[in-house]
């Protein structure tokens, strides 16, 4: 594999953990306030969808991308409304998002445009676009460094850059602001966070609308960068795959970086070689498919450490038992 | 809590207050996209029940929605999320064509029994490691079975398109036809006097899915063992305290889970498709899930939840054809709102359902108008969110 290969991959790897990366710390603002959420999936699937279709109507890929924020803080408000107001199974009321969204993205889509669940596709000022950096060109001589500045680090779209953004943002909200401080305890001991006379619900509410709108950021980047339109089922696991990355993180921002841009990279490495040879044999392209799957039930099972999660995390608060 | 309203509103009445929400939000969304859904119901009802042709799909899918509903209920009162119904009964699916395939049957009943014993195990072997890491290594059983969803999918597209292709079956990837000693008798054979016509699907596993939920319901409620799901699913520290052991627990009862999912198979690969063909689970793994929280985990209620989802997948399929500006994911719209209404917001009819027991029952008792108590004894009861 020479210097050049290894570059596409790694600037491909950027490409596809970035909405890897969005629905992670998505994931994290909702479970750190005790939310759990396996409905990431679903945010993403009926933002992609809706941001495409409202980016093809108005031709503003910005317009789509706050119907998209919009489609998925409307599924967000009923996991609030199902799982904080009225005490639900959060798991319950995940896999019932996931399916409503799975089931609308396509009943809708084919009532407005009749492509078989497809929405028309996107191009000029109606989908995002790679962005070149300042001085991409002319380092690009500088060995090494040059290449993976221009290469891999420049010739991203926006969401790219903003992701990366929103870890360090992420960290800085949960570990240094007061509010951050309110929305961790929550997640631990909602009984203590009550007594002090901070509400209990008013944060669980606030974290799972966070949760909506970076979801919403990571399913209008599917469709609309990633990308040129909706496709049914587009998100493909890839809600569950941030879940797994944000287990495998341990709840943390910058780890949940590192295991999203991994699980990019094997989604890069797995479209790059759909026929591999190893050892004489070929390698099936179904398994290469699989491979982030296989991955998350491996860390699940502890390849990662003991992962201890929010210690509120899928209960419902009750306030005065 | 338990005491706040009689046993028939909890088991009747609050399901059939959140199917009638739940169909309810449907025909907004069918009002939304343009068309009528006062057409769309009937022409539902009709095309599922309206015939014998009608019912012998609605038969074969509910038979279907029986397995895998019955599946997801015992893995309930263990407490346990199996989502991976999908892949267990595609497993499934493998085991019932393998066994089918390569060892010839003297006659239907054998193959039968040979099926149901593959297809258990195999379903079973599926749902065996999300299962052990849950136990042994507290990985989440949701997000493994979902992934065990992906890799079961990937795992029958290679062996369906590399393996067990049969040359020249026209690309598609499929497995040859079964012999024809192990057809299963259709509902025209054993009774052809109720019209069912001569292509019906429906046939004899609809018996073998009865006696499967018969079969719960002794486990569930009748043994030492269904106890001890019971009491683990209830509460775990209580029933550790008890010196039952968890990971037997978990194991055996997303084993039945599993064996229960890929059970279906014998039904869709062995009694309808007579070939292993891909996707033949069709969603009825997640219906199962819709299923089992409508019939509040019992078999009887999966019997009638199982029905009710027939109905609405024949139906479905007749909407689709005669209007066609509604399509077959409408039915997953239904079965979301079916789950969300009555898995994750069941407290938003029971609470003013309770209130309303609890206000009539306490009107004969206590006289005295001005109550400053609480009726219910929760205070957040009355709280709707707008």
């Amino acid at each position: 594999m020479d210097l050049l290969t290894l570059l596409q991959l790694f600037d491909s790897s950027l490409r596809l953990s970035t909405p890897l990366l969005l629905a992670c710390l998505a994931g994290l603002f909702s479970e750190r306030a005790g939310i759990f959420d396996i409905g990431l999936e679903g945010k993403m699937l009926a933002s992609a969808f809706m941001s495409a279709a409202i980016a093809s109507y108005t031709g503003s890929v910005w317009i789509g991308l706050l119907a998209g924020i919009g489609a998925s803080l409307v599924l967000a408000l009923v996991h609030g409304v199902a799982s904080i107001t009225f005490r639900g199974n959060q798991l319950i009321s995940g896999v019932a998002i996931n399916f409503l969204a799975s089931g609308l993205t396509v009943v809708i889509g084919e009532a407005w445009f009749a492509l078989g669940g497809r929405t028309p596709q996107l191009e000029g000022a109606s989908r995002f676009h790679e962005l070149m950096l300042p001085l991409a060109d002319p380092l690009r001589g500088i060995p090494l460094l040059g290449p993976i500045y221009s290469d891999v680090i420049s010739g991203h779209t926006i969401i790219v850059y903003l992701s990366l953004a929103m870890v360090p943002l992420s960290w800085w909200v949960l570990f240094r602001t007061r509010f951050g401080l309110r929305l961790r305890a929550v997640g631990e001991n909602p009984a203590a966070v009550d007594t002090a006379g901070v509400s209990v619900v008013g944060l669980r509410y606030a974290a799972v609308l966070i949760c909506g709108v970076l979801c919403g950021i990571a399913g209008a980047y599917l469709a609309t960068a990633l990308s040129a339109g909706f496709v049914k089922e587009m998100s493909a696991g890839r809600g569950f795959i941030a879940l797994a990355a944000l287990i495998f993180a341990k709840w943390r921002p910058w780890h949940a970086m590192g295991a999203c841009l991994l699980f990019g990279f094997l989604e890069a490495f797995g479209n790059r070689y759909q026929s591999l040879e190893l050892f004489g044999a070929d390698v099936p392209v179904q398994l290469m498919q699989a491979l982030p799957y296989i991955l998350v039930v491996l860390i699940l099972a502890g390849l990662g450490g003991k992962a201890i999660p929010p210690r509120a995390g899928g209960e419902p608060y009750v306030k005065e038992r | 809590m338990n005491d706040a309203m009689p046993k028939w509103a909890d088991i009747l009445l609050i399901p059939i207050i959140n199917l009638a929400l739940a169909l309810f939000v449907s025909g907004v969304v069918v009002a939304l996209i343009g068309e009528n859904p006062f057409e769309a119901l009937r022409i539902l009802i009709n095309g599922a029940v309206g015939s014998a042709y009608g019912w012998g799909y609605t038969l074969y899918y509910a038979t279907n929605f029986i397995f895998t509903g019955l599946a997801v209920a015992v893995a309930f009162h263990a407490r346990m999320f199996n989502i991976g119904g999908e892949g267990q009964a595609a497993l499934g699916g493998l085991g019932v064509a393998l066994i089918l395939l390569f060892v010839d049957w003297p006659h239907w009943s054998l193959g039968l029994l040979a099926a149901i014993a593959a297809s258990a195990v195999f379903g079973a072997a599926w749902a065996a490691i999300p299962a052990w890491l849950q136990a042994r290594r507290g990985s989440h059983i949701v997000i493994t079975t979902i992934m065990f969803n992906f890799i079961a999918s990937a795992l029958m597209v290679y062996l369906l398109s590399k393996v067990l292709l049969v040359p020249g079956a026209g690309g598609s990837p499929e497995t040859a036809r079964f012999a024809e000693a192990v057809r299963l008798p259709s509902a025209y054979d054993i009774a052809p006097w109720l019209g069912f016509s001569r292509s019906t699907p429906l046939n004899i596993s609809f018996f073998v899915a009865m006696l499967a939920a018969l079969g719960v319901w002794l486990l569930i409620w009748r043994t030492r063992l269904g106890y001890e799901i019971r009491a683990f699913g209830f509460s775990e520290p209580a029933a550790l305290y008890a010196g039952i052991s968890p990971t037997r627990i978990i194991m055996i009862a997303m084993l039945v889970s599993g064996g229960l999912c890929g059970m279906m198979a014998v039904n869709a690969v062995m009694g309808e498709a007579e070939r292993l063909v891909i996707d033949s689970v069709q969603g009825a793994g997640f219906v199962g899930i819709a299923v089992a929280l409508m019939g509040r985990s019992h078999p009887v209620g999966v019997l009638l939840a199982a029905l009710l989802f027939g109905i609405l997948y024949q139906g479905g399929a007749e909407v689709e054809f005669e209007i066609p500006g509604i399509t077959r994911e409408m039915i997953v719209v239904i079965q979301a709102l079916v789950i969300l209404f009555t898995g994750a917001l069941d407290n938003m009819v029971r609470m003013p359902v309770e209130r309303l027991f609890l206000s009539r029952r306490r009107q004969p008792v206590a006289p005295l108008p001005k109550d400053p108590t609480h009726p219910g004894g929760n205070p957040d009861a009355g709280k709707v969110e707008p």
